[in-house]
């Protein structure tokens, strides 16, 4: 285990939108196969991070590194595009709105990136829609169009896409915050179900239930900064900072 | 009312109608191509080619049509650029559309949602595949109206080249005008075709809309 190194490795993270320092040097890192979750108020910075994982978000300072390979590395224009095109590719992201492409139907939504990026053949592609979208129970609506989905089949279908891509790591950004409270189950079955196949995923959710629940690791972000870090047990019944406890405590009530 | 007069002018009003459609379908032709440059101008991420495109259209916009198929027309020559009334015509209502039609194809860009763009990007999508496989599909539906109000300005606009003296449907109607002295009979019959010609137009929007919302 310990020559392994981290799958995600963050470095003195720092982002200013205008004058507001929005990250303030973060570190941390993701073991293979680790679930970490972030949590903390809205505004924490959350999900700048992760978004600055694959670069959604530019850095203003530090570094983000994927399996041995600088995200955020500097150069030329042209040869970042091409670097950073390849490093996505490896990290499937999930988004709070879902982003489903609503001209595409579902097969094509998941076909749209191998077959483009990658070349795979038409049917090989729909074969592989298929396998996805079976693993997050949805292979009946194969040809169906995204507007015609409820909001928990859309974010599953959303999942099942970044997974085509065969990512080292899924990155969920409040992925079941836009969804009607019945709906987050289903999502959260799937997220489960990838953390049992020991997928790397960095998780960025208001459910404290669920993040105790899936999470190897629990990361309390406020202001910008980690408050606290440590397994979902501790975190969650001993927290050490008071800004912890009382987020916490809020939440409980609230 | 001279009921006789509108029967003998028909046939050369038709004919002088057919040439404002040549002139309209000319000028839309180079009017969308210029207005794709433009619109992808003022998308770029470079400063000085926003600030070309942002020109162009405060320059095209903010003068009057009139004065731009004059200044091409009449002071073209200066220039070494000596062009017919047809092509004059074609070549500056074309110009002056694409103005209009690249806020309208930009627009259209900028109200795809920002989700999608990120959305492609996060799978590796380069910048400009994004915006051909994902962002412009989606856009491509909601420019279509307001290109067909582009369009059917246009249509109306190219009686301005009667000024330059294009045999089209005003320049002839002004014609006939001063040879028979009956102004209401031929700016009633000439106002008929100008709105049959918008009508057929207009069916074709529509039908290009619907043909675009039942893709999705």
């Amino acid at each position: 285990m310990t020559d392994v190194r981290p799958m995600i490795e963050v470095r003195g993270a720092r982002k200013f939108f205008g004058p507001l320092e929005v990250l303030k040097g973060i570190d941390f890192s993701v073991a293979r196969g680790q679930i970490v979750a972030v949590i903390g108020p809205s505004g924490s910075g959350k999900s700048t991070l992760l978004r600055s994982i694959n670069h959604l978000e530019t850095l203003d300072g530090g570094e983000v590194w994927l399996d041995g390979v600088q995200v955020n590395q500097t150069l030329a224009r042209r040869a970042f595009e091409k670097h950073i095109n390849s490093v996505r590719q490896q990290m499937g992201m999930v988004f709070q709105h879902f982003n489903l492409f609503p001209h595409l139907s579902v097969a094509e939504n998941i076909a749209i990136a191998p077959m483009k990026l990658k070349g795979m053949a038409k049917a090989d592609a729909r074969a592989l829609a298929l396998k996805m979208l079976d693993k997050v129970g949805l292979a009946d609506k194969i040809d169906a169009f995204p507007a015609r989905l409820s909001g928990g089949q859309k974010q599953r279908v959303a999942i099942a896409r970044a997974l085509a891509m065969q990512p080292k790591v899924m990155l969920f950004d409040e992925a079941t915050s836009a969804l009607d409270p019945e709906l987050v189950d289903e999502v959260n079955l799937v997220m489960k179900q990838l953390a049992a196949e020991h997928m790397t995923m960095v998780i960025v959710t208001h459910e404290m239930r669920f993040a105790a629940e899936v999470a190897d690791r629990v990361i309390f972000m406020a202001d910008g900064a980690v408050v606290e870090e440590g397994k979902p047990d501790d975190l969650f019944r001993n927290p050490v900072q008071e800004r912890t406890r009382s987020f916490l405590k809020k939440f409980l009530n609230g | 009312m001279d009921i006789a007069l509108i029967g003998r002018i028909i046939p050369v009003f038709v004919q002088a109608a057919w040439t404002t459609v040549q002139i309209s379908l000319l000028s839309l032709v180079l009017g969308l191509a210029v207005a794709a440059l433009i619109a992808s101008l003022r998308l770029s991420h470079l400063a000085v080619l926003r600030f070309f495109g942002a020109a162009y259209v405060s320059v095209f916009r903010g003068t009057p049509a009139l004065l731009q198929i004059f200044l091409l027309y009449f002071g073209g020559p200066q220039l070494g650029i000596q062009l017919e009334p047809f092509a004059a015509g074609a070549i500056a209502l074309g110009l002056n559309i694409a103005a209009y039609m690249a806020e309208s194809i930009r627009g259209g860009v900028l109200s795809v949602d920002r989700g999608q763009m990120e959305a492609a990007r996060s799978l590796g999508f380069g910048e400009g595949q994004s915006m051909r496989w994902i962002v412009l599909p989606q856009a491509a539906k909601l420019m279509i109206r307001p290109l067909g109000v582009n369009a059917v300005a246009l249509v109306k606009g190219t009686a301005l080249v009667a000024t330059i003296s294009v045999v089209e449907l005003t320049y002839t109607a002004q014609r006939f005008i001063g040879s028979t002295y009956k102004p209401f009979e031929i700016f009633a019959v000439t106002a008929v075709l100008y709105m049959i010609m918008v009508y057929g137009l207009t069916l074709v929007i529509d039908w290009l809309d619907r043909a675009y919302a039942e893709e999705a």
